[in-house]
C-alpha cells in the first residue's frame, strides 16, 4: 500500500513523517507546479475553487507515481470543503483510477477520534493504540517545529546581507526532507537547516515594515496558488507574518484535548464586534486576525482569497470598515488560475511603497 | 401609527415571502417590498457590494437601496440552516454584516439569526426574537407565526397543485429560486419558454417529500439544504423521465452551483438521454445570446420527434 495525500504548503512533512512513523509507505505528490493547476483544471468543474483544482492535481500526479490509497478531508462545512470529496472521488473513478480513500472528517469530539482510528487501522494494520498516540504525537511535534522554521524563515530573510542565501537553504531544506524517512530524520533535517538559518548573517537592527496575510489558509500557506508571495514580500525587505498556518489549524480541529491549547477564543474575541458568528471557511479568522494586526501595530495586511470563495467574500466586504476603525491599510489579492505574477508584483510593490511613506510619515510627525 | 417593515425583493423572498408577509401583518406591522428588480436596482446593486460577489448578493444590495429610506425595520435575517442537519449558502449567513458595512445610513436591521441545524424546535425562540420589534405578548406573536405559517404552506400547495395544459412538450427548468423567479435576472427565460409552446416545470412544483426521498438514495452527504432539493429533483425527473428537457440557471460566480450544478449534468448525463443546457447569467443585460441558445435547444428537442435514435444527449 502506498498512501497519498494533496499538498497544503509544508504539510506534507508531517503527513509523511507520521505515516512512516505508522509503517505506511508515502508518495508525496509532486510539489504543486503548472502541470498541477493544468490537469487539476482539465477534469474540475469550471467554477470551483482554486484549492479543489489543485488537490485534483495532486491526487492525479501522486497516483501517476504509484500511490494507491489518498487521504483526504471531508466532513461538513458551510461552505464547499465538505463537498470536495464527493467529486474528487467521482473524478478519479471516472478516470478509471482503482484507487483506495481514507476521509478524515474534523474531530468535533472524541468519538469522531475513535472513527478516525479505525479507518487508521485499515490502512496500518495496527491497532496498538500505544504505537499510534506516539506516531500523533511526534506529528503533532513536527509540525510545530515546521512551522517554527518557517517562522524563522520568514523573520531572516528581510534582514539578510545576502539576499538570495534564505532561499538557498530552503531549497536545500527541501531537497533533503524528501529523502528523509520518518520522524527522526526528517525532525534532524529541520533542526539542521534551522542552525543553518541562524548562521546568516543579518542586521540585526534594521528597521523593517511587518505585514500580515490574512484569508484563507489553502491560498496562505500553498506558494504555489499565491506565486510565492511570502518569499517575494520577504525579498523586498518586510517581515511576514501568516495568521492562519497549518498548525494552528490542526491545533484549533483538536483543542478540546486538554494539552492542546489554541488561539480560536483570542482570534474569536478580535472578531466579534464585526462578525460573531461562524460563517464557514475562515472568514471569522480573516476578521479577527485583521484586528489583531491593527492593535499589534503591524503596517499593513494583505488578504489572500481564491476567486469565488464564498466565506471570504463576506469578509472582504467588512475589511473596509476595519482598514478605517483600525487605522492599517488592506491590500485584496484574488487568486485563480493566472499564474503571471507581473501584474500582482505591481500591485504588492505599489502596496509597500504606500505602507513605506506612510511610515516615514509617522517617524517625521 | 403604525411600523414600516421593508423586505428587500431579492435572495429567499422568492421563497419565503408568503410567511413573513402574513407574520408582519399579523402582528400589526406595514410590510413595504422594494420594486420589482429594474435597471436601477441593478446597477445599484453591482456599486455598492464587493467585486467579488455573486449577482444575487448585487441584487440584494441593490433591493436594500431601493427601500431603506422609506422603512422603520429592514427584515435581514441571518439565515444560516432552515433544514435539520443542512447550511445554506456561507453568503446568506454573513448578509446582514455585507449589508452593514456597504451600505450607509441604514434603519434598524432585524438580523435575527435563524439557524436549525441541530433542532427544528429553535424556531420558536427565533420567530420569538423578531417578533419582540412589534409586540411584547409571546402568545401573540407565535400565533402570528402560526398562521402565517399555514398560509405558506398552503400557497406552497397551490403551487404544487397548477397543473400545465397538455401542451405538446414539457421543460424543467431549474436553479435556485432566486434565479427563477426574478425576471429581471433571469432575462424573463421561463416566459421565453412558454411562448414556444411549452410547459415550463420548476422544482417548486414538484412535491418535496418526493424530492427529498429521491435525494436521500444520493451517494455522499448533501449538506446544502439547496443541494438536497436540485439532486432530489434531478434523481426525480431522470428516474421518471417526464420531461423533454432540461435548463439549469445559474448566475456566474455562484459556489453552490459550483458544485450542485455539476453534480446534476453529470448525474443527466450518465443515467439518461434528456437534454440538457446550462445558462450562466451574469451582468450582461444583452438579451440576443440567450434567445439563440434558447431557440437552439428547442429546436433540438423538437427535431427528436423525427430523429428519434441519433440524436447525441448534449444540449
Amino acid at each position: 500500500m502506498k498512501i497519498t495525500f494533496p499538498h497544503m504548503g509544508n504539510l506534507y512533512i508531517v503527513l509523511k513523517g507520521v505515516f512512516e512513523e505508522l509503517g505506511v509507505a508515502v508518495i508525496p505528490p509532486p510539489k504543486c507546479n503548472r502541470n498541477t493547476l493544468e490537469i487539476g483544471t482539465k477534469y474540475s468543474p469550471e467554477l470551483i475553487c482554486i484549492p479543489f483544482k489543485i488537490t485534483v492535481g495532486n491526487y492525479i500526479e501522486s497516483i501517476e507515481k504509484g500511490a494507491d490509497t489518498l487521504f483526504m478531508w471531508g466532513g461538513c462545512d458551510i461552505c464547499r470543503i465538505g463537498f470536495y470529496n464527493i467529486i474528487q472521488k467521482d473524478i478519479l473513478k471516472n478516470l478509471g483510477y482503482d484507487i483506495k480513500l481514507v476521509t478524515v472528517e474534523p474531530f468535533k469530539s472524541p468519538k469522531e477520534i475513535h472513527k478516525f482510528l479505525e479507518k487508521l487501522y485499515t490502512l496500518t494494520g495496527t491497532r496498538n493504540y500505544l504505537k499510534i498516540f506516539a506516531a500523533f504525537i511526534k506529528g503533532i511535534k513536527l509540525l510545530n517545529e515546521v512551522d517554527a522554521f518557517d517562522q524563522l524563515v520568514n523573520k531572516i530573510r528581510p534582514r539578510a546581507y545576502n539576499k538570495g542565501e534564505v532561499d538557498r537553504v530552503y531549497y536545500q531544506f527541501e531537497e533533503t526532507i524528501n529523502k528523509a524517512k520518518g520522524y527522526k530524520e526528517i525532525s534532524e533535517t529541520i533542526k539542521k537547516s534551522k542552525k543553518e538559518l541562524q548562521n546568516i548573517h543579518i542586521d540585526k537592527h534594521k528597521d523593517v515594515l511587518k505585514i500580515g496575510i490574512v484569508g484563507e489558509i489553502y491560498t496562505v500557506v500553498e506558494p504555489f496558488i499565491n506565486l510565492d508571495m511570502i518569499k517575494k514580500l520577504g525579498n523586498m525587505g518586510i517581515e511576514v507574518h501568516r495568521s492562519v498556518i497549518a498548525s494552528e489549524f490542526i491545533k484549533e480541529q483538536l483543542d478540546f484535548l486538554p494539552f492542546i491549547h489554541s488561539d480560536k477564543s483570542q482570534v474569536h474575541k478580535a472578531a466579534s464586534d464585526y462578525l460573531n458568528t461562524e460563517i464557514g471557511g475562515h472568514a471569522r479568522h480573516t476578521i479577527g486576525n485583521t484586528v489583531r494586526f491593527g492593535e499589534q501595530n503591524f503596517d499593513g495586511v494583505i488578504h489572500l482569497l481564491p476567486f469565488t470563495c464564498m466565506p471570504e467574500i463576506v469578509a472582504s466586504s467588512i475589511l473596509p470598515t476595519i482598514e478605517k476603525e483600525k487605522d492599517i491599510p488592506i491590500l485584496k489579492i484574488v487568486l485563480d488560475e493566472m499564474t503571471a505574477d507581473a501584474g500582482y508584483l505591481t500591485r504588492i510593490e505599489a502596496f509597500v511603497d504606500l505602507l513605506e511613506k506612510r511610515k516615514e510619515m509617522k517617524i517625521s510627525v | 401609527m403604525t411600523v414600516n417593515v421593508g423586505i428587500p425583493r431579492a435572495l429567499l423572498y422568492y421563497e419565503y415571502y408568503p410567511l413573513w408577509n402574513a407574520f408582519f401583518e399579523n402582528l400589526g406591522a406595514k410590510v413595504v417590498l422594494s420594486e420589482k428588480t429594474n435597471k436601477k436596482i441593478f446597477d445599484d446593486g453591482i456599486k455598492n457590494t464587493v467585486d467579488e460577489a455573486c449577482i444575487p448578493i448585487k441584487l440584494f444590495h441593490g433591493h436594500v437601496m431601493n427601500i431603506k429610506d422609506e422603512v422603520d425595520y429592514l427584515f435581514i435575517p441571518r439565515i444560516k440552516s432552515i433544514a435539520k442537519d443542512e447550511y445554506i449558502c456561507p453568503k446568506f449567513c454573513g448578509l446582514p454584516e455585507m449589508i452593514k458595512h456597504a451600505i450607509k445610513d441604514l434603519p434598524t436591521i432585524i438580523s435575527t439569526e435563524i439557524n436549525l441545524f441541530k433542532s427544528t424546535k429553535g424556531i420558536k425562540k427565533t420567530v420569538c426574537e423578531v417578533g419582540k420589534y412589534f409586540s411584547d405578548d409571546e402568545k401573540n406573536i407565535l400565533s402570528a407565526y402560526e398562521r402565517a405559517y399555514y398560509k405558506y404552506r398552503n400557497d406552497k400547495k397551490a403551487m404544487q397543485n397548477k397543473r400545465n395544459t397538455e401542451n405538446n412538450k414539457k421543460i424543467m427548468i431549474m436553479g435556485h429560486p432566486y434565479h427563477l423567479y426574478d425576471v429581471y435576472l433571469n432575462m424573463n427565460t421561463l416566459e421565453k419558454f412558454e411562448a414556444k409552446e411549452v410547459d415550463v416545470v420548476t422544482p417548486e412544483m414538484i412535491d418535496i417529500k418526493t424530492i427529498n426521498e429521491y435525494a436521500k438514495k444520493f451517494e455522499g452527504n448533501l449538506y446544502w439544504t439547496f443541494a438536497r432539493k436540485l439532486i432530489g429533483t434531478t434523481m426525480y425527473l431522470v428516474d421518471r423521465k417526464n420531461v423533454d428537457g432540461i435548463i439549469y440557471i445559474s448566475t456566474f460566480g455562484c459556489g453552490v452551483d459550483s458544485v450542485v450544478g455539476d453534480l446534476v449534468e453529470k448525474y443527466i448525463r450518465r443515467k439518461s438521454n434528456i437534454p440538457f443546457m446550462l445558462l450562466t447569467l451574469d451582468e450582461h443585460s444583452g438579451e440576443a445570446g440567450i434567445n439563440t441558445r434558447i431557440e437552439a435547444f428547442m429546436d433540438m428537442v423538437k427535431w427528436r420527434d423525427k430523429f428519434e435514435n441519433n440524436i447525441p444527449a448534449h444540449g
